[in-house]
């Protein structure tokens, strides 16, 4: 009785159930998150009508989270831009003249081409935001439409959201590792080689909500059905961080200490696999001579976390025949988040946690939107490269061939046009100073300083409404064909529905890209486009059609354990890590070369209780922000009404005690200040959070107030990143990483 | 009464409003009612080392297990979409058999 009967839920990507065609495809942003779970979508006369969880799909196995349960509604939303808008009256009037997608091209290529005939390509910057599908689009656009090499995030300060941590491991190993829920393989927890760990440390993330970065986070709490425990550090009590065996609540920014702490303890009491470090790691000498500068009384200190809790939760995670260890954004939001990231590197290298069952595993495939991005990028001239911003400043971000342009450098050439003018802005997937632009303000007002702007949006945003000359509609995952691979499997997205004359971001960029410069885009539709990039793909193997990949909704590349023993992470196929020595660099030769600290380090954030202490007496908060929601993905579903009747307030969390001796009362509006801004939000009284920490969520605007500015949607009255900075200045010596959850703030009842 | 029920092992609820979210959908309901609804307990402190913090789904009056789904020979949607994969439909009989562990519930909503 518990399963359902035999034959309901075909393995055919495409069937008839009474009324409606069914179709087995993957969900991705937009709307929704940054993993892409198995859905059916039931049309109806070519309208989407209902969606379930795809049981046939191993990534979750039918399960769905309540975004993707809202989809219908996302879809048919009346609400979307539906048609391509050209700006009357000034930005921010709200005023506008619905034009043929022709007139748009047109307007977007003549301009275009007066300002690169005025101020040279590189002028132009291309901006994707985390998701909807567009973080190859936007750079293939860029690159081979524009020939500009200024692709870059929304304004997001030292690009710190996962790419320090993807730094730190490419510097480390030679590869991105990740936490192996069994993911690899199709039979997921039945594989015979798949086992549960004994410990998974959970580093700053709330997975079962944030689900970032191609990781389910529930597949935490499957393991956890297995018998796996947890140790949780996170300042918050979360729900994970209430069933596990050693919570840390350390102070926002203090991670690289807290880990160096950690690594004191095994190397110190030898808990560490001496096998494994001897074999196949680099530099453990002078990783234990740095870590003396970390005892376990002085980090304590620093952490606000116990001695013994530091101790016993370390040797827990050491002495576990297999743990894991799964990370998130505190590490990339804080100044020195690439020294952060290589010291949580350090704890699974040196416990021999690497590539094994159930541990952290090395990924070789599977990277699509990266292999994407060098397919098309790599085919253009050389020369586009010049002169990228951020790349003079920030050796470490000029090194190798990828990367993108810096954001903190875009705002200071909008503002200052040092190095050089910027006068154009495409956007597509970002509400920047909505959502990820810190020092929201500074943002905007930069932006207004470029001449021409194009928003390419699913709804009309404090962004597309603040900023757009042209505004064009996009299309919804059910609305679109493409690819999606992020680690496993690779699958596709099938279009079973249109809206309006919506378009996908594939389709925009080929459309655009063909009337910019026709040579470098030879595809005749947005399918063959994706056949090439699907054929030139350094990672996955598929060499099919997109119909065949389409018919097979996903697959599975081969995955093995153990590739370092195997000779498969290095393009010569010897044994070892793809790395200056071959080895696990516990000391990173190629941050040596560049004269950036080899070995993990802490350093306190800019403005904290200890490097400003003068400051927090007036300003006594830690203040983290950006604490992800289960009903909403960055800026994105506050209109949609089936999922914001669970959230209908900004909230920020705060101690019950810290708030009582401020008289503010759960679901009080509260005002939060510091140097760099002020907004408001609704008190939530956290039973067991770290006193002397307010935690505030990000990505706030209110679709139903007022549009045209200064309102713009109220997106300045409870903006978090008003109250965060950005800049060349605020960054860290690699590029990378930006103190967004390591401020300071006072709280005050409204 | 029906001879079936829901069995949740409320142990991993994660209270992530999914069974709210397909329940409603699959029976229409405006978003002040619900044919399943997650109940919070804590967080409040035990003792030194424990935290209460649990999450319990209750079907509502609203809940008729899914009619029409089961006739077609699927499962209840809450059954189907739990992202912790905790709920069970089945007899109470086979249900009552399952109930291994500690902090399961059963309920009989019709």
């Amino acid at each position: 009785m518990d399963a359902p009967k035999e034959g309901v839920y075909k393995q055919d990507w495409q069937w008839q159930e009474g009324e409606y065609t069914v179709t087995r495809t993957t969900q991705w942003s937009g709307p929704g998150c940054h993993n892409g779970c198995g859905v059916l979508l039931y049309t109806k006369d070519g309208k989407l009508e209902k969606v379930e969880g795809d049981p046939n799909m191993p990534f979750m196995q039918g399960r769905l989270c309540m975004r993707c349960l809202a989809l219908v509604e996302a879809v048919n939303h009346p609400d979307r831009v539906t048609h391509p808008l050209k700006r009357v009256g000034e930005r921010g009037e709200n005023k506008w003249e619905q034009i043929t997608w022709d007139e748009a091209y047109d307007i977007i290529v003549e301009r275009s081409r007066e300002i690169t005939e005025k101020y040279g390509a590189r002028a132009i910057a291309c901006q994707a935001g985390t998701g909807r599908n567009a973080t190859w689009q936007m750079p293939a656009l860029s690159w081979a439409g524009f020939k500009s090499p200024n692709d870059c995030g929304g304004f997001l300060s030292g690009d710190s959201c996962y790419t320090p941590r993807m730094a730190s491991m490419n510097a480390m190993f030679g590869c991105t590792l990740v936490v192996d829920c069994s993911q690899f393989f199709e039979d997921r927890y039945n594989n015979p080689e798949w086992k549960a760990p004994d410990y998974t440390l959970i580093w700053g993330c709330n997975p079962v909500v944030s689900n970032s970065d191609g990781f389910m986070g529930h597949w935490i709490v499957d393991t956890m059905k297995l018998g796996t425990k947890l140790i949780v550090v996170d300042p918050r009590l979360t729900w994970l961080a209430a069933k596990a065996e050693y919570h840390l609540q350390l102070r926002p920014g203090t991670d690289a200490a807290l880990a160096l702490g950690f690594l004191n303890v095994i190397i110190n009491e030898e808990l560490y696999d001496a096998d494994f470090v001897d074999k196949w790691t680099y530099g453990f000498d002078m990783l234990k001579e740095r870590v003396q500068d970390y005892p376990v009384s002085k980090v304590s200190e620093i952490t606000w976390v116990p001695e013994e809790l530091i101790v016993e939760a370390a040797r827990a995670y050491a002495k576990a025949d297999t743990a894991a260890l799964q990370w998130g954004l505190p590490i990339d939001q804080s100044q020195h988040g690439v020294a952060g990231g290589h010291a949580l590197g350090c704890l699974w290298a040196i416990t021999g946690n690497v590539d094994k069952p159930g541990a952290n595993i090395c990924v070789t495939t599977g990277y699509v939107q990266a292999d994407i991005r060098a397919a098309i990028m790599g085919q253009q001239p050389k020369e586009i490269r010049e002169g990228r911003l951020g790349d003079d400043q920030f050796p470490f971000r000029a090194h190798g061939p990828g990367g993108h342009a810096l954001p903190d450098a875009l705002l200071e050439a909008l503002e200052t046009e040092k190095p050089y003018p910027m006068k154009m802005l495409f956007i597509s997937s970002t509400n920047t100073f909505a959502n990820m632009g810190a020092a929201a303000k500074r943002v905007y007002e930069a932006m207004l300083k470029a001449e021409f702007i194009v928003v390419a949006e699913l709804f009309m945003t404090p962004t597309a409404v603040g900023c757009a000359d042209i505004v064009l509609p996009m299309a919804m995952s059910p609305e679109r064909n493409a690819l999606r691979g992020w680690w496993a499997p690779f699958r596709s997205i099938t279009k079973v529905t249109q809206t309006g004359e919506c378009k996908s971001d594939e389709t925009l960029v080929l459309e655009l890209g063909k009337r910019l410069n026709p040579e470098r885009w030879p595809w005749e539709n947005d399918i063959e486009m994706l056949e090439y990039c699907m054929h030139n793909l350094s990672s996955s193997k598929f060499s099919g059609t997109f119909e065949e990949l389409k018919e097979k909704v996903y697959v599975f590349d081969p995955f093995e354990y153990n590739k370092f023993e195997k000779g498969m992470l290095r393009p010569d196929g010897l044994q070892g890590f793809n790395t200056p020595s071959g080895r696990i660099e516990l000391y990173m030769h190629s941050f040596a070369d560049i004269d950036l600290d080899p070995l993990p380090y802490y350093v306190e954030p800019v403005e904290s209780p200890v490097s400003t202490p003068e400051l927090c007496e007036e300003y006594p908060f830690v203040l983290s922000t950006g604490q992800r929601s289960y009903e909403f993905f960055h800026s994105e579903h506050r209109q949609i009404a089936s999922l914001r009747a669970f959230h209908p307030d900004p909230m920020v969390e705060l101690n019950p005690a810290d708030a009582a001796k401020l008289g503010i009362s759960d679901g009080d509006w509260v005002h939060l200040e510091n140097p760099h801004g002020t907004c408001k939000m609704k008190a939530r009284l956290c039973p067991g959070q770290l006193s002397g920490v307010v935690c505030a969520e990000h990505g706030w605007w209110f679709p139903e107030k007022e549009a045209a500015a200064p309102s713009l949607f109220g997106v300045f009255e409870s903006n978090i990143n008003l109250l965060t900075t950005a800049g060349m200045d605020v960054i860290g010596p690699t590029g990378y990483g930006s103190p967004y959850k390591c401020q300071i703030c006072k709280v005050y009842k409204a | 009464m029906s001879t079936n029920g829901l069995l949740i092992d409320y142990e991993f609820c994660t209270g992530c409003h999914a069974c709210e979210v397909a329940c409603r959908t699959e029976l229409g309901l405006p978003v002040d009612k619900w044919g399943i609804q997650v109940l919070q307990m804590g967080p409040w402190q035990i003792d030194d080392k424990r935290w209460e913090y649990e999450f319990v789904p209750v079907p509502t009056e609203l809940c008729n297990l899914c009619e029409s789904r089961v006739e077609a020979g699927k499962l209840p949607t809450c059954v189907h979409h739990c992202q912790s994969a905790i709920i069970k439909y089945g007899s109470k009989e086979e249900l009552a058999e399952a109930m291994t562990k500690k902090k399961m519930v059963l309920f009989t909503p019709v």
